[in-house]
């Protein structure tokens, strides 16, 4: 298969440029024919490498090069497989049917979103906690939320993330501005905090050991580590974004897979509407992953400190660099928070969580340390010790299973990987297989 | 005070705020009124000063970039005033000129392509996750080969996305804030706004209505709708949109040439917006890229909302040519396949089925048929006010007609037309400065809408 062919198949970097040399500054004009006098931005000369999941298929890429008749199970990048259910499906293709009529043709719809859905989603998942329709944004998604929270923020907050985490928030940081210089020896942005959360801390980071930043980025139920913080965790959380005056950004994408009864909102806990910001997605709920449909909350009560409310700005980012989800899959979303749609996508949440205790349950026999797996559908496997891009490429090799380097999510990461659940029942049980024999 | 002036005094504060509930409307297409099932919140004044002392306040600070827009983005204001409109006449038949938005419906070959694309996601051969952020292989392959074919653009060139008003904002989060800009006088907004957004700019001058360090190049009648170049300063960035939103102009290969000629002498990056290229009808170019050395100056952004009725379903295009190198020589595509990876997740895969169908012979073909429709409205609206003595550009190359009302204020001219007429256009100083003095009015709609539309212009006018 050529790399063009393998790029209709997965997310992939600009493959064209991994060959081209940048060039040195003394032979720029002359050796690469003309170029612009319009410098770099400096921020993304900070970015080491590629986003970490393009690096992932990169490395999926190479070892399909090198093995072409390696069976290959990926667990690697989080990427929904299950089809979704019908009803859904049903209503979006209705709905574009309807786009070839008069009656049901639409054209531009709010930038905030079809109120129709805006108001499903208040009450399927903020019901008695006071959020209200328009508090909600309809979005294509969480990544591109993160991107424009950040566009809101601007280059003049600091921020702190879990670490590890979803390298969103750290790149996106680093992108506008926020993050400072890498520090190559930790690997850690300067100006970014970075809360470590591991099993010695039970996931959550230790606060009083937390400087004051202006936005906190807190995940939960967690990826990369799948844990779900407990309500005594958030209030704490919220109780500290109050006394510093910060604002939460808090990703609620997996909230639809916990089992156990932790919070599913961070406006579950009281007081959060005055400083905190949510967002979710439909990715991995309804496996719209590539149908591309998110939200994010912002309270009224959120305030700038000079009283300006935050959702003032948000609207004015969201109607000038964004112009809506597009009709359809916000028809699918409407069609999900049915009670037909919603009971059908939870039976698919099931099977990706019945694939999770699987895995789990073969790391465990292999007397491995494994976290996650219970509220979310990712497994953190600890390998003592080990640099996780090593095992990683390891593993990769010698049973053809994609799986994802802790050090991707974050300095704490190493000695970490990180297995999605996502995949159909066969091929699970096949990676477990190999698993159990190779480790 | 009356809701309506509690209105108009908050009609200059920024964006549309949800904090009175929205108002939605029920399209009701029994009456010959365009009313699209939008929900529209109208705008409170926010400041209230013995509320924000009481209330919690975070000690973030709000982004001053942001504080430096003056007011909401152009078309929700639009929408505003039309809501308010309806208000004061419940049984108006308002009838829309003003947002750009398409309203007739897509080609029955291009919906079934996306049905087809929604029923396949319930099963397991046709289940797709995840897309490559830079759009779906043969989707590329099909934009290369229909917009670009012996242009030398590739494939690979070209990145897919969820329309042209997301990718500019993308497109400046590649330049960053240290970049300066120039743009046209009038244009499409989402330029000045997302450089303001981004850091690239002064404070807004009220004197001369223009944000510091952004440079201007006014674009009128006398000029031809091209700027003088000798007296544009140089920038690291020019927005350039052609045919034009909302003059209409389509510049000549001669002005495109002189422009890339500009863009060169000065290391200068064009940012040339292509988003109504189907719509020229004589020999203007369509792309920058017919242009030689574009590719080594231009980057070309383009959308199907205008050509599919795609305002709803959402995708577009940009092209970064390989050629596009920053001063270091490190290529610019580099950098925005960088941002198209982390800020974005790709367009939706079902937009993108339908866009595929749209590049089919047959798709194209009944694209086309559309695109002359709203030619032929367009035509209708010209003859309409040159029969009326005004003067009035574009209207040839794009469906934007540019009206002339010599000395008068554009908002002004505006509000007269929906009070008078109940027809909702756009002021020109909404594109900025040069703007002022003109009205935009769009040529989407159903057809007895832009004749009746045309029946009480003649009324008001004559």
């Amino acid at each position: 298969m050529s790399y063009s062919q393998f790029l209709s198949h997965v997310c992939m970097p600009h493959a064209v440029f991994l060959q081209l040399k940048t060039s040195s500054k003394s032979n720029a004009g002359s050796r690469l024919g003309h170029c612009s006098k319009v410098p770099r931005n400096v921020n993304l000369e900070k970015l080491r490498s590629g986003y970490l999941f393009p690096e992932i298929s990169r490395h999926e890429f190479e070892h399909l090069q090198k093995n072409p008749n390696a069976s290959l199970i990926r667990l690697g990048i989080g990427d929904t497989t299950h089809p979704i259910p019908d009803t859904i499906t049903q209503a979006m293709a209705e709905h574009v049917r309807g786009l070839s009529t008069i009656q049901g043709y639409r054209g531009y719809g709010a930038e905030q979103g079809n109120m129709a859905l805006r108001k499903a989603i208040a009450g399927k998942f903020y019901q008695d906690m006071g959020i209200k329709a328009d508090e909600i944004f309809v979005s294509d998604g969480a990544q591109c939320d993160i991107s424009r929270l950040q566009l809101l923020l601007g280059p003049n907050v600091t921020v702190a993330v879990q670490d590890p985490s979803f390298p969103a928030y750290i790149d996106s940081s680093v992108v506008v501005g926020q993050a400072g210089e890498l520090e190559e020896e930790t690997g850690k942005y300067r100006n970014i905090t970075y809360m470590n959360c591991g099993p010695e801390n039970n996931f959550f980071p230790d606060l009083s050991t937390i400087p004051r930043t202006n936005v906190i980025f807190f995940c939960s139920p967690n990826n990369p580590t799948g844990h779900a913080a407990s309500w005594q965790q958030l209030k704490q959380l919220v109780e500290f974004a109050k006394a510093n005056g910060s604002i939460i950004v808090y990703d609620s994408a997996y909230a639809a897979y916990i089992r156990d009864g932790s919070p599913r909102s961070i406006f579950e806990i009281p007081g959060a509407k005055e400083v905190a910001i949510e967002i979710s997605s439909f990715s991995k709920f309804a496996g719209f992953t590539g149908v591309r449909l998110g939200w994010t909350v912002v309270p009224e009560e959120l305030k700038y400190s000079n009283g300006f409310p935050v959702i003032k700005d948000f609207n004015r980012i969201v109607c000038t660099c964004f112009n809506g989800a597009s009709n359809i899959a916000q028809a699918g979303g409407l069609a999900c928070l049915s009670t037909h749609g919603y009971q059908a996508l939870h039976n698919v949440i099931d099977y990706y969580m019945e694939n999770a205790k699987i895995l789990v349950d073969g790391f465990e026999s292999l007397d491995l340390n494994v976290y996650g797996g219970k509220n979310a559908p990712y497994i953190w496997v600890h390998f003592p010790g080990s640099n996780s891009w090593n095992v990683f490429r390891e593993i990769l090799e010698k049973t053809n299973i994609v799986t994802v380097p802790g050090r991707g999510f974050g300095p704490a990461g190493e000695e970490y990987i990180r297995i999605s659940a996502f995949g159909q029942r066969e091929h699970i049980l096949e990676a477990s297989r190999r698993l159990k024999v190779y480790l | 005070m009356s809701l309506m002036n509690n209105l108009s005094t908050s009609m200059i504060s920024s964006s549309s705020s949800p904090f009175l509930a929205p108002i939605s409307f029920n399209s009701s297409r029994t009456q010959s009124v365009t009313v699209p099932p939008k929900s529209i919140s109208l705008v409170k004044c926010v400041s209230t000063p013995q509320e924000q002392q009481t209330a919690y306040k975070t000690k973030v600070s709000r982004n001053a970039n942001i504080a430096k827009l003056q007011a909401g983005y152009l078309f929700p204001e639009v929408a505003r005033r039309r809501a308010a409109h309806l208000l004061k006449y419940p049984n108006a038949q308002v009838i829309s000129l003003g947002i750009g938005d398409t309203t007739e419906p897509i080609p029955d070959v291009i919906t079934s392509a996306m049905a087809k694309r929604s029923h396949g996601l319930s099963t397991l051969e046709g289940y797709s996750g995840y897309g490559a952020e830079q759009g779906e292989k043969a989707l590329r392959a099909a934009l290369a080969s229909t917009f670009y074919g012996n242009l030398g653009i590739e494939e690979d060139d070209i990145f897919v996305s969820d329309g042209a008003k997301c990718d500019i904002s993308r497109l400046q989060v590649v330049f960053g804030s240290n970049v300066t800009m120039a743009v046209q006088d009038p244009s499409y907004p989402a330029y000045v706004d997302s450089s303001v957004i981004m850091g690239q700019t002064g404070q807004f001058q009220k004197d001369v209505e223009k944000y510091a360090n952004i440079e201007y190049m006014r674009c009128t009648p006398e000029n031809g709708f091209f700027p003088d170049l000798s007296t544009v300063a140089r920038t690291d960035i020019i927005f350039f949109c052609s045919p034009n939103n909302p003059t209409g102009a389509a510049a000549t290969r001669d002005q495109l040439t002189r422009l890339v000629k500009f863009a060169k002498d000065n290391g200068s990056i064009i940012v040339y917006d292509s988003a109504y290229a189907l719509y020229i009808s004589d020999d203007k170019p369509r792309s920058i890229f017919e242009i030689p050395g574009a590719k080594e100056v231009a980057i070309e952004t383009a959308s199907f909302s205008k050509y599919a009725g795609f305002t709803g379903v959402r995708l577009g295009w940009t092209v970064v040519p390989k050629q596009l190198l920053f001063s270091d020589g490190f290529p610019v595509a580099k950098d925005f396949n960088r941002i198209v990876c982390t800020c974005f997740n790709g367009a939706s895969n079902i937009s993108q089925a339908g866009g595929l169908a749209c590049l089919s012979p047959e798709g194209f073909e009944a694209m086309q048929e559309v695109i002359g429709f709203y030619k032929e409205n367009t035509k209708i609206i010209v003859e309409t006010f040159n029969s009326l003595g005004f003067k009035v550009y574009g209207g040839q190359n794009a469906p934007y007609v540019w009206v002339h009302f010599p000395g008068r204020n554009s908002w002004d001219v505006f509000s007269e037309i929906l009070e008078k007429t109940h027809i909702v256009t756009t002021p020109g100083s909404g594109f900025g400065p040069g703007g002022e003095g003109f009205v935009r009015v769009s040529a989407f709609g159903h057809r007895e809408n832009v004749l009746e539309a045309c029946r009480r212009f003649k009324q008001l006018y004559n």
